[in-house]
């Protein structure tokens, strides 16, 4: 019986005198500390690999690429991170005679960009940087041994650091065609960065004539990039490519020391799951201090950090909004960040509102708990949010959802007026604006085109308006009618929905991955949209591998899609209907096949571009190709809708940067000052119980007495 | 004994292999190994070049099982199903598609396992052992009527609802433990209680009930009257003797668990964030990852025979009469 009285002493000891729910140690009281939740584990620390958000939350906080975007100017706009300042740019021509900064895009054969990096960048402190005294490096060359009982970087008693140089962002561009690493840039870097598509040839034949050796990358040149002095490289790429930069800015371009890439290579490393694909080594404001991808991640200041300051202007009304108030403070302003591991949104909902997360998004299940529509479609926090001084932010991302119609298919697809008409009529019939309430809680903007706002190339109001699907009515767009629709699907040969030729009722097949038990409403929905013009829906639910297959191989009619920018440039989207880019013909990103030559000369135009009136009116050229050729239902860019808590200061959603991090700072008072009267324990049911199970114990006790007594 | 065990043993090899070409062909009759890849590369910029260069990395561009290109047992053995497979054997589970050694995972997410299913199997063996032989003490009265009643209410709710609503009422409405969450050493302890709460109520309908029938069976029989007439206490009968002579049955359910508690559960970690076995299982089959499915269906194999080998090696302890040859 001992130790069910010793339980409670032991429950309340774990307790440390502290909130019993509280899911943090109480050593973490008042301390600077930022809590989150990552819900799905990453798969690749790497920067050549990573190319996720749920890994970009924590690498963007520990590499420091060239460039970044500036925390609070809109448009989104690059400035330097690493880099002491915006990297040059030459224009070449064929025999590398520098060209006019104006030259026209067909005259440039090569672009050169100097890249300057600032002279205080140091890397975290990290063993595989430690030397002994006599300057050797003493993790470097370990038995598998010495290897075989470490499994963490804190199993290595010293730590080194040393200055980033040019060499180090050099060795990572070789590393994106190295033949032991999937880099997803690794063909499109090929295409532009001069000698690369080559150089990874030269790194599979070195390998395989290594086998089971590092592959040391500095043994070989690479004809693109050059290091100028041990702050300046250079980068060579075909044509005029403007895009460019905003590769820079991606962890892609970070830095990698060598001595990170012979560290980890070491015998025993990877089976003690020592890999730098899971330990990180950067120079950025944090390092990776604690990484167990099952439970949680932390994120601890990097001593090293060079110093970087608070932005001191911004937008107009971010002074107002008190996002200017740190401007100057040297950064990161957290001392560190717990990311733990929350698959599940109970829990994750529920631990926000007892004050142990910061920051949350919402999920459907929680949204009318949360968020408040007035009448004009404004978003707010609910009244018991507002009690709690949770501040609610939106943004629109930079991101579309759309349907797309398969342009290799015999009925939907293809560039004939039947066609056409067809999926306009499809496009009027679909009310995304209803979708959007119904399924998304309002959250999301109905797309005119593929360009969402805040990209270049996107006209708010009647300027933007597709006249194929919508009017301009009261100052609105408003959907044009089902009749509209019901005669469209008339010129292209389907009155009423029936097929002019065979009598048979038109049916059209949607492939989606969306099969769980949730799914089913929206593919009634979709359903009855069609109805309207008596086209039948059929939806085909299949896995995801099935879906890729089916698209790959262009067998299917319409199907559910995405993207999420990689850049502020239309480029970025507009080329995802580019010819060049066909799914089935070229292995490329336009799932729908669409194919257009003039959309795609003027792509061609417009891609190489510096965003100006001139192109914006292709651009405009381009959209008015696209709503009239109607190859994707344009569907919607999400809103996003993100919470947090009146302690958490300097949070702006900025869509393009990861690295948000260094600029949020927490009242850590307040904090536990909240949290304190927000999670006092109950403890009448606890009486209730104890009191009902002895009553209980007490009665059956009597009651099998009395039964022994009458035997 | 140990010629027995031996034999077991030995028995234990073609029970191994045929359940891992089981695993092999429902994994790859669902999957290929081109799926696999796309699943772990992602949808943006995937070439086929990348695909075949991960299937290359990862050994995924051999034949499945036959390799008729390869001459002599090389047929056999440059499959993927051999390279997979061979060295499991000797509990080499190789690498997770991420790049992570399975064996240290497996190692480091045991104890966390382990320290839920343990206590959910301990007090849970407990109150429903203690629950059924009240049922059985009462047998045929209306609070008898009024146990089954509430097994069967019980074990007719979804685990799901338990886990819920244990959720909404004690961490948030009541506030005494963290809703989820885990944490090693003694802090681990009021992580802990929420799901082994769950876990032992979770379970009181099933196993009562089946506990209580086969006390039942026993109380029947001639040396319970026996016991009786010799004038022992209706309480001292039942956990005594029938208690005891209840334990063969009762030992066939339990002791062929006690080494699954390690593979832990799939539910509980989930959605009380329990960096365990379960969960890992469960984000290996949504991430199609073949080294993980297969090591843990291997793993669980390898500790039901040994459950097996114990629930034996068990009965010749609790009845001398058994002996195992």
């Amino acid at each position: 019986m001992k130790w069910l009285i010793l339980l409670p002493v032991l429950f309340l000891t774990a307790c440390d005198g502290d909130l019993w729910n509280n899911p943090y140690p109480s050593s973490e009281k008042g301390l600077s500390v930022y809590y989150n939740v990552f819900t799905e584990r990453p798969k690749h620390l790497d920067p050549a690999q990573a190319y996720s958000e749920n890994e970009y939350i924590f690498l963007a906080q520990i590499y420091q690429p060239p460039l970044q975007y500036h925390y609070l100017k809109r448009p989104y706009t690059l400035i330097p991170q690493a880099a002491s300042a915006m990297p040059t740019v030459q224009y070449l021509d064929k025999n590398n005679r520098v060209l006019p900064a104006n030259a026209a895009a067909e005259n440039v054969v090569y672009s050169l960009y100097e890249i300057h990096l600032r002279n205080d960048l140091k890397y975290q402190p990290h063993p595989a940087f430690a030397r002994d005294a006599q300057g050797k490096f003493e993790y470097q060359a370990m038995s598998r041994d010495e290897v075989s009982q470490r499994y963490s970087l804190s199993d290595f008693p010293h730590s080194g650091t040393r200055q980033v140089t040019a060499a180090d962002y050099v060795y990572q561009i070789k590393r994106l065609v190295h033949p032991a690493i999937h880099t997803p840039i690794s063909g499109l870097m090929s295409d532009y960065i001069v000698g690369l598509k080559d150089y990874a040839t030269t790194l599979q034949k070195a390998q395989q004539a290594n086998a089971g050796r590092l592959l040391e990358l500095n043994d070989y040149p690479l004809e693109g990039v050059q290091i100028i002095d041990a702050q300046t490289y250079r980068i060579k790429v075909y044509g005029k490519y403007p895009q460019f930069m905003y590769w820079l800015a991606m962890p892609f371009f970070s830095p990698m020391p060598v001595e990170a890439e012979r560290f980890y290579a070491q015998d025993g490393m990877q089976r003690n799951n020592l890999t730098l694909d899971w330990w990180p080594v950067g120079s950025g404001p944090y390092y990776l201090s604690e990484n167990n991808p099952n439970q949680r991640m932390v994120l601890t200041r990097n001593p090293n950090f060079s110093t970087e300051n608070y932005p001191a202007e911004g937008e107009p009304g971010d002074r107002a909004a008190g996002l200017l108030n740190d401007a100057g403070k040297p950064l990161p302003l957290i001392d560190r960040a717990v990311f733990s591991l929350e698959k599940e949104t109970i829990p994750y909902w529920n631990k926000f509102l007892q004050g142990y997360y910061d920051a949350t998004g919402i999920s459907s299940d929680s949204f009318d708990q949360a968020v408040t529509m007035s009448v004009s479609g404004e978003a707010n926090v609910s009244d018991d949010m507002s009690k709690q001084g949770i501040n609610l932010s939106t943004s629109v991302a930079t991101s579309t959802l759309y349907m797309g119609f398969n342009f290799l298919d015999a009925t939907v697809g293809g560039d004939s007026e039947r066609a056409r008409k067809l999926r306009q009529a499809i496009s009027i019939a679909i009310d995304y604006e209803e979708f959007i309430s119904i399924f998304a809680n309002g959250r999301g903007v109905s797309a005119q085109s593929p360009i969402p706002p805040g990209i270049f190339g996107y006209r708010e109001g009647e300027a933007g308006l597709n006249r194929y699907i919508y009017d301009w009515v009261n100052g609105a767009p408003k959907r044009k009618s089902i009749a509209v629709a019901k005669q469209l699907l008339l010129e292209a040969g389907y009155p009423n929905g029936m097929d002019e030729k065979t009598g048979q009722p038109l049916v059209i097949y949607l492939d989606t991955t969306a099969t769980g038990v949730g799914s089913k409403s929206r593919l009634d929905w979709l359903r009855k949209q069609l109805d309207k013009i008596n086209i039948q829906l059929v939806p085909r639910a299949t896995d995801y591998n099935r879906f890729q297959d089916k698209i790959r191989r262009g067998d299917t009619q319409m199907f559910y899609f995405g993207w999420n920018a990689d850049y502020p440039d239309p480029e970025n989207f507009l080329f995802l209907l580019h010819g060049a880019q066909g799914k089935v013909a070229k292995g490329g990103e336009n799932a729908s096949n669409y194919s257009n030559p003039e959309f795609d000369h003027l792509f061609e135009q417009m891609k190489n571009m510096p965003n100006s009136p001139a192109r914006q009116k292709i651009i405009d050229s381009m959209l008015e190709i696209l709503r009239h050729d109607a190859p994707w239902l344009w569907g919607y860019h999400p809103k996003d809708f993100v919470l947090r808590h009146s302690w958490m200061h300097n949070s702006k959603p900025n869509k393009m940067a990861n690295n948000n991090l260094k600029y949020l700072r927490i009242d850590a008072t307040q904090r536990d000052e909240l949290r304190k009267q927000w999670n006092l324990p109950l403890w009448w049911p606890l009486l209730i119980l104890g009191i009902s199970l002895i009553g209980f114990a007490v009665w059956l006790w009597r009651v099998l007495r009395k039964r022994e007594e009458a035997i | 004994m140990i010629a027995y065990l031996i034999r077991r043993i030995l028995y234990a090899i073609p029970i191994l292999v045929g359940v891992n070409l089981l695993t092999f062909a429902l994994f790859f009759v669902i999957n290929t190994p081109d799926d696999m890849a796309r699943m772990q590369l992602g949808m943006k910029r995937v070439t086929p070049d990348a695909i075949e260069k991960w299937k290359q990395q990862r050994g995924y561009d051999k034949p499945l099982m036959f390799n008729s290109a390869a001459s002599g047992t090389a047929k056999l053995t440059d499959t993927i199903f051999f390279q997979k497979s061979a060295t499991m054997f000797v509990f080499d589970f190789g690498y997770s598609d991420d790049g992570r050694s399975i064996s240290r995972e497996i190692l480091t997410r045991m104890l966390p396992s382990l320290i839920i299913a343990l206590p959910i199997f301990v007090v849970g063996l407990m109150l429903y052992i203690t629950f059924a032989l009240l049922m059985t003490l009462f047998r045929g009265s209306v609070l008898d009527l009024a146990g089954v009643s509430l097994c069967v209410l019980l074990m007719s709710i979804s685990s799901l609802f338990y886990i819920i609503s244990g959720q909404f009422l004690i961490s948030k409405l009541w506030h005494w433990v963290p809703i989820s969450g885990y944490a090693g050493g003694s802090d681990s302890l009021r992580f802990i209680l929420l799901p082994v709460l769950i876990g032992v109520v979770a379970g009181i309908g099933s196993s009562s009930r089946w506990y209580r029938t086969i006390f039942l069976e026993e109380v029947g029989r001639d040396y319970v009257r026996t016991a009786r007439a010799k004038g022992l206490s209706e309480l001292r009968v039942l956990f005594k003797h029938v208690l005891k002579n209840a334990m063969i049955p009762i030992l066939t359910g339990v002791v062929a668990v006690i080494p699954l508690l390690f593979m832990g559960s799939l539910l509980t970690e989930s959605f009380f964030g329990i960096p365990g076995l379960g969960s890992y299982t469960i984000d290996a089959i949504q991430a199609q990852d073949f080294g993980v499915v297969r090591a843990m269906v291997f793993l669980g194999s390898v500790l039901y025979i040994v459950g097996l080998i114990l629930t034996d090696i068990s009965y010749t302890i609790v009845d001398p009469r058994v002996r195992l040859q």
